[in-house]
Protein backbone atom coordinates (compact mmCIF):
# COMPACT_ATOMS: atom_id res chain seq x y z
CA UNK A 1 0.00 0.00 0.00
CA UNK A 2 1.23 3.49 -0.79
CA UNK A 3 2.08 5.90 1.96
CA UNK A 4 2.01 5.46 5.70
CA UNK A 5 -1.15 5.87 7.71
CA UNK A 6 0.06 9.17 9.14
CA UNK A 7 -0.21 11.17 5.95
CA UNK A 8 -3.58 9.64 5.07
CA UNK A 9 -6.21 12.20 4.11
CA UNK A 10 -9.02 9.81 4.93
CA UNK A 11 -8.76 6.92 7.35
CA UNK A 12 -11.36 4.42 8.43
CA UNK A 13 -10.77 2.43 11.60
CA UNK A 14 -12.92 -0.62 12.30
CA UNK A 15 -15.99 1.11 10.90
CA UNK A 16 -19.26 -0.69 11.47
CA UNK A 17 -22.64 0.33 10.16
CA UNK A 18 -25.93 -1.50 10.25
CA UNK A 19 -29.46 -0.72 9.19
CA UNK A 20 -31.62 -2.45 11.77
CA UNK A 21 -30.51 -6.09 11.91
CA UNK A 22 -28.62 -5.90 8.64
CA UNK A 23 -24.92 -5.16 9.03
CA UNK A 24 -23.85 -3.21 5.95
CA UNK A 25 -20.25 -2.44 6.90
CA UNK A 26 -18.18 -4.63 9.19
CA UNK A 27 -14.76 -3.67 10.55
CA UNK A 28 -13.75 -1.58 7.56
CA UNK A 29 -10.10 -0.52 7.64
CA UNK A 30 -8.95 1.88 4.95
CA UNK A 31 -6.32 4.55 4.48
CA UNK A 32 -6.38 7.00 1.60
CA UNK A 33 -3.01 8.79 1.24
CA UNK A 34 -2.85 12.34 -0.09
CA UNK A 35 -2.89 12.73 -3.90
CA UNK A 36 -3.91 9.13 -4.38
CA UNK A 37 -6.95 7.51 -5.89
CA UNK A 38 -8.75 4.67 -4.12
CA UNK A 39 -11.25 2.62 -6.08
CA UNK A 40 -13.95 0.66 -4.30
CA UNK A 41 -15.22 -2.27 -6.31
CA UNK A 42 -17.76 -4.93 -5.53
CA UNK A 43 -21.24 -6.09 -6.37
CA UNK A 44 -24.23 -3.83 -5.86
CA UNK A 45 -25.21 -3.87 -2.21
CA UNK A 46 -21.71 -4.70 -1.02
CA UNK A 47 -21.55 -1.46 0.95
CA UNK A 48 -19.64 0.87 -1.39
CA UNK A 49 -22.20 3.65 -1.35
CA UNK A 50 -22.82 3.34 2.39
CA UNK A 51 -19.09 3.68 2.99
CA UNK A 52 -19.07 6.91 0.98
CA UNK A 53 -22.14 8.26 2.75
CA UNK A 54 -20.53 7.51 6.11
CA UNK A 55 -17.33 9.31 5.09
CA UNK A 56 -19.37 12.41 4.25
CA UNK A 57 -21.34 12.08 7.52
CA UNK A 58 -24.58 11.55 5.64
CA UNK A 59 -24.92 8.38 7.70
CA UNK A 60 -23.95 7.94 11.32
CA UNK A 61 -21.63 5.00 11.89
CA UNK A 62 -22.32 2.51 14.70
CA UNK A 63 -18.78 1.81 15.70
CA UNK A 64 -15.19 2.59 14.80
CA UNK A 65 -13.95 5.96 13.59
CA UNK A 66 -13.39 7.95 10.43
CA UNK A 67 -10.53 10.45 10.34
CA UNK A 68 -9.97 13.31 7.93
CA UNK A 69 -6.39 14.59 8.01
CA UNK A 70 -5.88 12.76 11.28
CA UNK A 71 -8.85 14.39 12.97
CA UNK A 72 -11.77 12.23 14.00
CA UNK A 73 -14.85 13.44 12.14
CA UNK A 74 -17.20 10.84 13.62
CA UNK A 75 -16.69 12.32 17.08
CA UNK A 76 -20.04 13.71 18.17
CA UNK A 77 -18.23 16.92 19.12
CA UNK A 78 -16.95 17.47 15.58
CA UNK A 79 -18.53 20.24 13.52
CA UNK A 80 -20.23 18.32 10.73
CA UNK A 81 -20.62 21.31 8.43
CA UNK A 82 -16.95 22.15 8.76
CA UNK A 83 -16.10 18.56 7.86
CA UNK A 84 -18.35 18.56 4.82
CA UNK A 85 -16.84 21.84 3.64
CA UNK A 86 -13.60 19.93 3.17
CA UNK A 87 -15.13 17.02 1.27
CA UNK A 88 -16.59 17.17 -2.23
CA UNK A 89 -19.18 14.60 -3.23
CA UNK A 90 -20.46 13.60 -6.64
CA UNK A 91 -23.56 11.43 -6.60
CA UNK A 92 -24.61 8.69 -8.97
CA UNK A 93 -27.83 10.55 -9.85
CA UNK A 94 -26.03 13.95 -10.13
CA UNK A 95 -28.34 15.58 -7.54
CA UNK A 96 -28.13 18.96 -9.25
CA UNK A 97 -30.61 21.60 -8.11
CA UNK A 98 -33.18 21.75 -10.93
CA UNK A 99 -34.37 25.26 -10.08
CA UNK A 100 -30.96 26.85 -10.53
CA UNK A 101 -28.84 27.45 -13.62
CA UNK A 102 -25.59 25.55 -13.99
CA UNK A 103 -23.69 28.61 -12.84
CA UNK A 104 -25.88 29.06 -9.76
CA UNK A 105 -25.55 25.38 -8.90
CA UNK A 106 -21.78 25.77 -8.91
CA UNK A 107 -21.50 29.11 -7.14
CA UNK A 108 -24.05 28.36 -4.40
CA UNK A 109 -21.60 26.87 -1.89
CA UNK A 110 -18.64 29.16 -2.67
CA UNK A 111 -20.86 32.22 -2.20
CA UNK A 112 -23.13 31.18 0.66
CA UNK A 113 -20.81 28.90 2.64
CA UNK A 114 -17.34 30.20 1.88
CA UNK A 115 -18.28 33.86 1.44
CA UNK A 116 -16.64 34.28 -1.96
CA UNK A 117 -17.77 37.39 -3.85
CA UNK A 118 -20.21 36.77 -6.68
CA UNK A 119 -17.94 37.93 -9.48
CA UNK A 120 -15.03 35.90 -8.19
CA UNK A 121 -17.11 32.76 -7.67
CA UNK A 122 -18.56 33.03 -11.17
CA UNK A 123 -15.18 33.61 -12.75
CA UNK A 124 -13.85 30.51 -11.02
CA UNK A 125 -16.93 28.51 -12.01
CA UNK A 126 -16.59 29.55 -15.64
CA UNK A 127 -12.93 28.63 -15.60
CA UNK A 128 -13.78 25.14 -14.32
CA UNK A 129 -16.66 24.77 -16.77
CA UNK A 130 -14.37 25.80 -19.58
CA UNK A 131 -11.82 23.18 -18.56
CA UNK A 132 -14.52 20.53 -18.64
CA UNK A 133 -15.86 21.70 -21.99
CA UNK A 134 -19.07 23.16 -20.63
CA UNK A 135 -18.43 26.86 -21.06
CA UNK A 136 -21.52 27.29 -23.26
CA UNK A 137 -23.83 25.69 -20.70
CA UNK A 138 -23.33 28.13 -17.81
CA UNK A 139 -26.78 29.68 -18.12
CA UNK A 140 -28.67 26.46 -18.91
CA UNK A 141 -30.84 24.61 -16.42
CA UNK A 142 -29.69 21.08 -15.45
CA UNK A 143 -32.72 19.27 -16.87
CA UNK A 144 -31.84 20.57 -20.33
CA UNK A 145 -28.39 18.94 -20.33
CA UNK A 146 -27.39 15.42 -21.28
CA UNK A 147 -26.49 12.94 -18.53
CA UNK A 148 -22.76 13.28 -19.19
CA UNK A 149 -22.99 17.06 -19.11
CA UNK A 150 -25.01 16.99 -15.90
CA UNK A 151 -22.48 14.73 -14.25
CA UNK A 152 -19.61 16.97 -15.30
CA UNK A 153 -21.50 19.95 -13.86
CA UNK A 154 -21.90 17.97 -10.64
CA UNK A 155 -18.13 17.40 -10.59
CA UNK A 156 -17.50 21.11 -11.12
CA UNK A 157 -19.93 21.88 -8.30
CA UNK A 158 -18.01 19.56 -5.98
CA UNK A 159 -14.67 21.06 -7.06
CA UNK A 160 -15.72 24.70 -6.83
CA UNK A 161 -15.08 24.87 -3.10
CA UNK A 162 -11.58 23.45 -3.42
CA UNK A 163 -12.17 20.32 -1.34
CA UNK A 164 -9.42 18.32 0.32
CA UNK A 165 -11.03 15.05 -0.74
CA UNK A 166 -13.42 14.08 -3.49
CA UNK A 167 -15.90 11.23 -3.12
CA UNK A 168 -17.27 9.89 -6.40
CA UNK A 169 -20.10 7.42 -5.96
CA UNK A 170 -20.65 5.37 -9.12
CA UNK A 171 -20.63 8.54 -11.10
CA UNK A 172 -20.82 6.79 -14.47
CA UNK A 173 -23.47 4.21 -13.58
CA UNK A 174 -26.27 6.15 -15.26
CA UNK A 175 -24.33 7.04 -18.41
CA UNK A 176 -23.87 5.41 -21.80
CA UNK A 177 -20.32 4.37 -22.82
CA UNK A 178 -19.65 7.49 -24.81
CA UNK A 179 -20.65 9.76 -21.95
CA UNK A 180 -18.78 7.52 -19.51
CA UNK A 181 -15.65 8.36 -21.45
CA UNK A 182 -16.07 12.11 -21.08
CA UNK A 183 -16.68 11.87 -17.34
CA UNK A 184 -13.77 9.50 -16.75
CA UNK A 185 -11.48 11.82 -18.71
CA UNK A 186 -12.33 14.49 -16.15
CA UNK A 187 -11.42 12.17 -13.28
CA UNK A 188 -8.13 11.33 -15.00
CA UNK A 189 -7.34 15.06 -15.26
CA UNK A 190 -8.13 15.53 -11.59
CA UNK A 191 -5.72 12.76 -10.69
CA UNK A 192 -3.00 14.48 -12.72
CA UNK A 193 -3.59 17.61 -10.68
CA UNK A 194 -3.11 15.65 -7.49
CA UNK A 195 -6.68 15.53 -6.18
CA UNK A 196 -7.26 12.92 -3.48
CA UNK A 197 -10.20 10.80 -4.50
CA UNK A 198 -12.25 7.83 -3.39
CA UNK A 199 -14.45 6.40 -6.09
CA UNK A 200 -16.75 3.47 -6.33
CA UNK A 201 -17.14 2.07 -9.80
CA UNK A 202 -18.12 -0.83 -11.99
CA UNK A 203 -15.68 0.29 -14.68
CA UNK A 204 -12.90 -2.16 -13.85
CA UNK A 205 -10.66 -1.09 -16.72
CA UNK A 206 -10.84 2.46 -15.47
CA UNK A 207 -10.25 1.44 -11.85
CA UNK A 208 -7.19 -0.52 -12.90
CA UNK A 209 -5.83 2.43 -14.86
CA UNK A 210 -6.51 5.32 -12.52
CA UNK A 211 -6.45 3.84 -9.00
CA UNK A 212 -3.45 3.65 -6.72
CA UNK A 213 -5.21 1.16 -4.53
CA UNK A 214 -8.25 -1.02 -5.08
CA UNK A 215 -10.58 -2.33 -2.40
CA UNK A 216 -12.88 -5.22 -3.10
CA UNK A 217 -15.92 -5.05 -0.85
CA UNK A 218 -18.13 -8.04 -0.35
CA UNK A 219 -20.94 -8.42 2.13
CA UNK A 220 -19.79 -5.35 4.04
CA UNK A 221 -16.14 -6.31 4.56
CA UNK A 222 -13.00 -5.35 2.65
CA UNK A 223 -12.19 -8.77 1.27
CA UNK A 224 -9.16 -7.75 -0.69
CA UNK A 225 -7.11 -4.60 -0.86
CA UNK A 226 -3.96 -3.56 -2.65
CA UNK A 227 -2.47 -2.01 -5.78
CA UNK A 228 -4.56 -2.65 -8.91
CA UNK A 229 -1.96 -4.98 -10.44
CA UNK A 230 -2.32 -7.27 -7.43
CA UNK A 231 -6.11 -7.18 -7.01
CA UNK A 232 -6.85 -7.52 -10.70
CA UNK A 233 -3.78 -9.53 -11.72
CA UNK A 234 -3.34 -11.89 -8.81
CA UNK A 235 -6.39 -11.87 -6.54
CA UNK A 236 -5.85 -13.80 -3.30
CA UNK A 237 -9.47 -14.52 -2.52
CA UNK A 238 -11.70 -17.00 -4.29
CA UNK A 239 -14.62 -14.56 -4.10
CA UNK A 240 -12.59 -11.80 -5.78
CA UNK A 241 -11.61 -14.14 -8.61
CA UNK A 242 -15.26 -15.07 -9.05
CA UNK A 243 -16.39 -11.45 -9.13
CA UNK A 244 -13.69 -10.45 -11.60
CA UNK A 245 -14.33 -13.41 -13.91
CA UNK A 246 -17.99 -12.47 -14.09
CA UNK A 247 -17.04 -8.91 -14.89
CA UNK A 248 -14.72 -10.13 -17.65
CA UNK A 249 -17.52 -12.31 -18.99
CA UNK A 250 -19.73 -9.25 -19.07
CA UNK A 251 -17.05 -7.50 -21.12
CA UNK A 252 -16.30 -4.72 -18.69
CA UNK A 253 -12.63 -5.34 -17.94
CA UNK A 254 -11.42 -3.99 -21.25
CA UNK A 255 -8.21 -1.96 -21.02
CA UNK B 1 -21.19 -18.57 -3.18
CA UNK B 2 -23.41 -15.64 -3.98
CA UNK B 3 -23.41 -12.25 -2.39
CA UNK B 4 -26.50 -13.27 -0.45
CA UNK B 5 -24.96 -16.24 1.29
CA UNK B 6 -21.76 -14.30 1.79
CA UNK B 7 -23.61 -11.89 4.04
CA UNK B 8 -25.08 -14.73 6.01
CA UNK B 9 -22.36 -16.84 7.58
CA UNK B 10 -19.01 -15.54 6.52
CA UNK B 11 -16.17 -17.09 8.49
CA UNK B 12 -13.85 -14.10 8.57
CA UNK B 13 -12.72 -11.04 6.65
CA UNK B 14 -9.60 -12.85 5.45
CA UNK B 15 -8.28 -10.22 3.02
CA UNK B 16 -8.05 -7.68 5.75
CA UNK B 17 -5.12 -9.41 7.41
CA UNK B 18 -2.97 -8.01 4.59
CA UNK B 19 -3.18 -4.51 6.01
CA UNK B 20 -2.93 -5.50 9.65
CA UNK B 21 -6.55 -5.46 10.73
CA UNK B 22 -7.96 -5.42 14.22
CA UNK B 23 -7.21 -8.67 16.04
CA UNK B 24 -10.11 -10.99 16.63
CA UNK B 25 -12.48 -9.04 14.47
CA UNK B 26 -13.87 -12.10 12.69
CA UNK B 27 -17.54 -11.84 11.90
CA UNK B 28 -18.23 -15.30 13.30
CA UNK B 29 -17.75 -13.91 16.79
CA UNK B 30 -20.72 -12.04 18.14
CA UNK B 31 -20.27 -8.29 17.77
CA UNK B 32 -19.16 -6.48 20.90
CA UNK B 33 -19.29 -2.66 20.95
CA UNK B 34 -15.86 -1.09 21.25
CA UNK B 35 -14.81 1.32 23.99
CA UNK B 36 -14.94 4.08 21.37
CA UNK B 37 -18.61 3.40 20.67
CA UNK B 38 -19.48 3.21 24.36
CA UNK B 39 -17.71 6.51 25.05
CA UNK B 40 -19.55 8.12 22.14
CA UNK B 41 -22.89 6.86 23.39
CA UNK B 42 -22.17 8.06 26.91
CA UNK B 43 -21.33 11.48 25.52
CA UNK B 44 -24.54 11.55 23.45
CA UNK B 45 -26.60 10.58 26.47
CA UNK B 46 -25.02 13.39 28.49
CA UNK B 47 -25.78 15.84 25.69
CA UNK B 48 -29.37 14.62 25.51
CA UNK B 49 -29.79 15.03 29.27
CA UNK B 50 -28.28 18.51 29.11
CA UNK B 51 -30.56 19.50 26.22
CA UNK B 52 -33.60 18.23 28.10
CA UNK B 53 -32.56 20.17 31.20
CA UNK B 54 -32.01 23.39 29.25
CA UNK B 55 -35.35 22.96 27.48
CA UNK B 56 -37.15 22.43 30.80
CA UNK B 57 -35.47 25.45 32.45
CA UNK B 58 -36.14 27.68 29.45
CA UNK B 59 -39.78 26.62 29.23
CA UNK B 60 -40.33 26.97 32.96
CA UNK B 61 -38.69 30.41 32.98
CA UNK B 62 -40.80 31.65 30.09
CA UNK B 63 -43.99 30.34 31.68
CA UNK B 64 -43.11 31.98 34.99
CA UNK B 65 -42.45 35.36 33.39
CA UNK B 66 -45.71 35.22 31.42
CA UNK B 67 -47.60 34.22 34.57
CA UNK B 68 -46.14 37.04 36.62
CA UNK B 69 -46.77 39.65 33.93
CA UNK B 70 -50.42 38.60 33.57
CA UNK B 71 -51.15 38.18 37.28
CA UNK B 72 -49.49 41.46 38.26
CA UNK B 73 -51.21 43.51 35.59
CA UNK B 74 -53.48 46.20 37.08
CA UNK B 75 -56.70 44.79 35.63
CA UNK B 76 -56.03 41.14 36.43
CA UNK B 77 -58.73 40.75 39.11
CA UNK B 78 -61.38 42.07 36.82
CA UNK B 79 -60.14 40.09 33.78
CA UNK B 80 -60.08 36.89 35.81
CA UNK B 81 -63.71 37.33 36.81
CA UNK B 82 -64.90 38.09 33.28
CA UNK B 83 -62.84 35.56 31.33
CA UNK B 84 -61.82 32.80 33.74
CA UNK B 85 -64.90 32.25 35.82
CA UNK B 86 -65.33 28.57 36.74
CA UNK B 87 -69.00 28.95 37.54
CA UNK B 88 -69.89 30.29 34.10
CA UNK B 89 -67.52 27.87 32.44
CA UNK B 90 -69.47 24.93 33.86
CA UNK B 91 -72.73 26.54 32.93
CA UNK B 92 -71.60 27.15 29.35
CA UNK B 93 -69.87 23.83 28.67
CA UNK B 94 -72.92 21.67 27.88
CA UNK B 95 -74.42 24.38 25.66
CA UNK B 96 -71.14 24.89 23.81
CA UNK B 97 -70.74 21.15 23.31
CA UNK B 98 -74.28 20.91 21.94
CA UNK B 99 -73.42 23.72 19.52
CA UNK B 100 -70.17 21.99 18.65
CA UNK B 101 -72.15 19.13 17.14
CA UNK B 102 -73.24 21.51 14.39
CA UNK B 103 -69.63 22.51 13.73
CA UNK B 104 -68.47 18.91 13.63
CA UNK B 105 -71.26 17.76 11.33
CA UNK B 106 -70.69 20.66 8.98
CA UNK B 107 -66.98 20.03 8.99
CA UNK B 108 -67.32 16.32 8.26
CA UNK B 109 -69.87 16.64 5.47
CA UNK B 110 -68.45 19.80 3.90
CA UNK B 111 -64.88 18.54 4.29
CA UNK B 112 -65.54 15.48 2.15
CA UNK B 113 -67.48 17.45 -0.47
CA UNK B 114 -64.78 20.13 -0.61
CA UNK B 115 -62.02 17.57 -1.13
CA UNK B 116 -63.93 15.89 -3.97
CA UNK B 117 -65.05 19.10 -5.64
CA UNK B 118 -61.66 20.78 -5.18
CA UNK B 119 -59.86 17.79 -6.69
CA UNK B 120 -62.31 17.74 -9.60
CA UNK B 121 -61.70 21.44 -10.27
CA UNK B 122 -57.94 20.93 -10.19
CA UNK B 123 -58.17 17.98 -12.57
CA UNK B 124 -60.44 19.85 -14.97
CA UNK B 125 -57.81 22.54 -15.19
CA UNK B 126 -55.12 20.02 -16.16
CA UNK B 127 -57.16 18.54 -19.04
CA UNK B 128 -55.30 18.76 -22.31
CA UNK B 129 -56.59 19.19 -25.84
CA UNK B 130 -58.60 21.84 -27.64
CA UNK B 131 -61.95 20.14 -26.95
CA UNK B 132 -61.62 20.85 -23.27
CA UNK B 133 -60.88 24.55 -23.62
CA UNK B 134 -64.37 25.62 -22.37
CA UNK B 135 -64.06 23.25 -19.39
CA UNK B 136 -60.66 24.67 -18.50
CA UNK B 137 -61.97 28.21 -18.86
CA UNK B 138 -65.02 27.51 -16.71
CA UNK B 139 -62.99 25.86 -13.97
CA UNK B 140 -60.49 28.71 -14.01
CA UNK B 141 -63.24 31.32 -13.89
CA UNK B 142 -64.93 29.50 -11.00
CA UNK B 143 -61.73 29.38 -8.97
CA UNK B 144 -60.89 33.01 -9.69
CA UNK B 145 -64.37 34.11 -8.67
CA UNK B 146 -64.63 32.19 -5.42
CA UNK B 147 -61.03 32.87 -4.38
CA UNK B 148 -61.84 36.54 -4.51
CA UNK B 149 -65.36 36.50 -3.08
CA UNK B 150 -65.32 37.18 0.67
CA UNK B 151 -66.61 34.19 2.61
CA UNK B 152 -69.12 36.21 4.59
CA UNK B 153 -70.72 37.69 1.48
CA UNK B 154 -71.00 34.27 -0.13
CA UNK B 155 -72.74 33.05 3.04
CA UNK B 156 -75.15 35.99 3.08
CA UNK B 157 -76.04 35.50 -0.56
CA UNK B 158 -76.70 31.82 -0.01
CA UNK B 159 -78.57 32.08 3.28
CA UNK B 160 -80.71 35.12 2.54
CA UNK B 161 -80.62 35.33 -1.25
CA UNK B 162 -81.59 31.78 -2.16
CA UNK B 163 -84.74 31.63 0.04
CA UNK B 164 -85.77 35.03 -1.35
CA UNK B 165 -86.05 33.44 -4.77
CA UNK B 166 -88.96 31.35 -3.43
CA UNK B 167 -88.03 28.42 -5.60
CA UNK B 168 -90.13 25.32 -4.97
CA UNK B 169 -88.16 22.28 -3.89
CA UNK B 170 -85.11 24.29 -2.86
CA UNK B 171 -84.35 24.23 0.83
CA UNK B 172 -84.44 27.34 2.99
CA UNK B 173 -82.60 25.65 5.85
CA UNK B 174 -79.77 28.03 6.79
CA UNK B 175 -77.63 25.07 7.87
CA UNK B 176 -77.76 23.45 4.43
CA UNK B 177 -77.40 26.72 2.55
CA UNK B 178 -74.55 27.82 4.79
CA UNK B 179 -72.85 24.45 4.26
CA UNK B 180 -73.25 24.90 0.50
CA UNK B 181 -71.60 28.32 0.71
CA UNK B 182 -68.68 26.80 2.62
CA UNK B 183 -68.28 24.11 -0.05
CA UNK B 184 -68.39 26.66 -2.87
CA UNK B 185 -65.70 28.87 -1.37
CA UNK B 186 -63.40 26.25 0.12
CA UNK B 187 -63.43 24.13 -3.04
CA UNK B 188 -61.72 27.00 -4.82
CA UNK B 189 -58.99 27.17 -2.13
CA UNK B 190 -58.50 23.43 -2.08
CA UNK B 191 -58.39 23.12 -5.87
CA UNK B 192 -55.46 25.54 -5.89
CA UNK B 193 -53.68 23.40 -3.30
CA UNK B 194 -54.21 20.28 -5.38
CA UNK B 195 -53.09 22.04 -8.54
CA UNK B 196 -49.89 23.20 -6.85
CA UNK B 197 -49.27 19.60 -5.78
CA UNK B 198 -49.86 18.25 -9.29
CA UNK B 199 -47.50 20.80 -10.77
CA UNK B 200 -44.80 20.01 -8.21
CA UNK B 201 -44.42 16.45 -9.51
CA UNK B 202 -41.38 16.40 -11.76
CA UNK B 203 -42.15 16.10 -15.51
CA UNK B 204 -39.86 13.06 -15.67
CA UNK B 205 -42.50 11.13 -13.73
CA UNK B 206 -45.12 11.80 -16.40
CA UNK B 207 -42.58 10.96 -19.07
CA UNK B 208 -41.86 7.62 -17.39
CA UNK B 209 -45.56 6.81 -17.04
CA UNK B 210 -46.44 7.80 -20.60
CA UNK B 211 -43.51 5.84 -21.97
CA UNK B 212 -44.90 2.75 -20.26
CA UNK B 213 -47.98 3.22 -22.42
CA UNK B 214 -50.22 4.72 -19.75
CA UNK B 215 -52.70 7.23 -21.10
CA UNK B 216 -52.66 10.81 -19.93
CA UNK B 217 -55.49 10.06 -17.50
CA UNK B 218 -53.86 6.87 -16.24
CA UNK B 219 -50.55 8.66 -15.72
CA UNK B 220 -52.42 11.23 -13.68
CA UNK B 221 -54.38 8.63 -11.72
CA UNK B 222 -51.59 6.17 -10.88
CA UNK B 223 -48.39 8.22 -10.92
CA UNK B 224 -48.89 11.98 -10.59
CA UNK B 225 -51.87 12.26 -8.24
CA UNK B 226 -50.62 9.83 -5.56
CA UNK B 227 -47.40 11.85 -5.28
CA UNK B 228 -49.20 15.18 -5.49
CA UNK B 229 -51.77 14.34 -2.82
CA UNK B 230 -49.12 13.17 -0.35
CA UNK B 231 -47.21 16.38 -0.82
CA UNK B 232 -50.24 18.58 -0.14
CA UNK B 233 -51.56 16.78 2.94
CA UNK B 234 -50.15 19.42 5.34
CA UNK B 235 -51.65 22.42 3.50
CA UNK B 236 -54.94 20.52 3.12
CA UNK B 237 -55.04 20.00 6.85
CA UNK B 238 -54.42 23.69 7.24
CA UNK B 239 -57.55 24.29 5.15
CA UNK B 240 -59.51 21.77 7.20
CA UNK B 241 -58.64 23.52 10.46
CA UNK B 242 -59.58 26.82 8.89
CA UNK B 243 -62.87 25.30 7.72
CA UNK B 244 -63.55 24.00 11.20
CA UNK B 245 -63.47 27.54 12.51
CA UNK B 246 -65.36 29.02 9.59
CA UNK B 247 -68.24 26.60 10.14
CA UNK B 248 -69.18 29.00 12.95
CA UNK B 249 -70.08 31.61 10.32
CA UNK B 250 -73.32 29.77 9.50
CA UNK B 251 -74.60 31.23 12.78
CA UNK B 252 -75.36 34.43 10.83
CA UNK B 253 -78.33 32.45 9.49
CA UNK B 254 -79.49 31.67 13.02
CA UNK B 255 -77.93 28.21 13.38
CA UNK B 256 -76.67 27.70 16.93
CA UNK B 257 -73.08 26.47 16.78
CA UNK B 258 -70.50 26.45 19.58
CA UNK B 259 -69.54 30.11 19.25
CA UNK B 260 -73.14 31.26 18.92
CA UNK B 261 -74.11 29.21 21.98
CA UNK B 262 -71.37 30.99 23.91
CA UNK B 263 -72.56 34.32 22.61
CA UNK B 264 -76.12 33.65 23.83
CA UNK B 265 -74.93 32.91 27.36
CA UNK B 266 -72.60 35.91 27.35
CA UNK B 267 -75.40 38.26 26.33
CA UNK B 268 -77.45 36.98 29.25
CA UNK B 269 -74.71 37.08 31.91
CA UNK B 270 -72.26 39.75 30.68
CA UNK B 271 -69.48 37.27 31.37
CA UNK B 272 -67.03 36.29 28.62
CA UNK B 273 -65.97 32.92 30.03
CA UNK B 274 -68.25 30.99 27.60
CA UNK B 275 -66.25 32.39 24.67
CA UNK B 276 -63.09 31.09 26.25
CA UNK B 277 -64.71 27.70 26.73
CA UNK B 278 -65.68 27.49 23.06
CA UNK B 279 -62.18 28.62 22.04
CA UNK B 280 -60.63 25.87 24.17
CA UNK B 281 -62.95 23.30 22.64
CA UNK B 282 -61.85 24.28 19.13
CA UNK B 283 -58.19 24.18 20.10
CA UNK B 284 -58.64 20.72 21.60
CA UNK B 285 -60.06 19.58 18.27
CA UNK B 286 -57.19 21.01 16.24
CA UNK B 287 -54.31 19.56 18.23
CA UNK B 288 -55.00 15.87 17.52
CA UNK B 289 -55.55 16.68 13.85
CA UNK B 290 -52.19 18.40 13.40
CA UNK B 291 -50.38 15.69 15.38
CA UNK B 292 -52.03 13.06 13.22
CA UNK B 293 -50.82 14.75 10.03
CA UNK B 294 -47.32 15.12 11.43
CA UNK B 295 -47.35 11.44 12.19
CA UNK B 296 -48.60 10.35 8.76
CA UNK B 297 -46.16 12.57 6.86
CA UNK B 298 -43.25 11.41 9.03
CA UNK B 299 -44.21 7.78 8.40
CA UNK B 300 -44.43 8.43 4.67
CA UNK B 301 -40.97 9.98 4.64
CA UNK B 302 -39.49 7.10 6.59
CA UNK B 303 -40.90 4.56 4.16
CA UNK B 304 -39.95 6.31 0.95
CA UNK B 305 -36.65 7.99 1.57
CA UNK B 306 -33.18 6.82 2.23
CA UNK B 307 -32.12 7.36 5.82
CA UNK B 308 -29.40 9.74 6.82
CA UNK B 309 -28.57 12.41 9.29
CA UNK B 310 -29.07 15.55 7.22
Amino acid sequence: MTGTTDDAVLRLEAVRKSFGEHVVLRDIELAVPAHSVTALIGASGSGKSTLMRCANLLEEIDDGAILLDGEEITDPRADQDAVRRRIGVVFQAYNLFPHMTVLDNITLAPRRVHGVAKAEAEARARELLDRLGLAAKAKEYPDRLSGGQQQRVAIVRALATGPRLLLLDEITAALDPELVGEVLAVVRDLKEQGMTMVLSTHEMGFAREVADQVCFLDGGVVLEQGPPEQVFGDPQQERTRQFLSRIVAAGRLAG
Amino acid sequence: MTAGTAQGGRPSGGGRSADGGVPGAGAAEPYRPSARRLARETYRRQRARRSALIAALSTGGTALVLYLVVVNSPGWERTRDTFFNAHYAWQALPEVLRGLRVNLELMAVCGVLILLFGLLLALLRTLQGPVFLPVRLLATAYVDFFLGLPMIICLLIMITGVPALRLTGVTTDPLLLGGAALVLTYSAYVSEVFRAGIQSVHPSQRAAARSLGLSNAQAMRYVVLPQAVRRVVPPLLNNLVSLQKDTGLVSIGGVIDAVYAAKIITSQTFNYTPYLVSALVFIMLTIPMTRFTDWTTARMNRRQHQGGTV
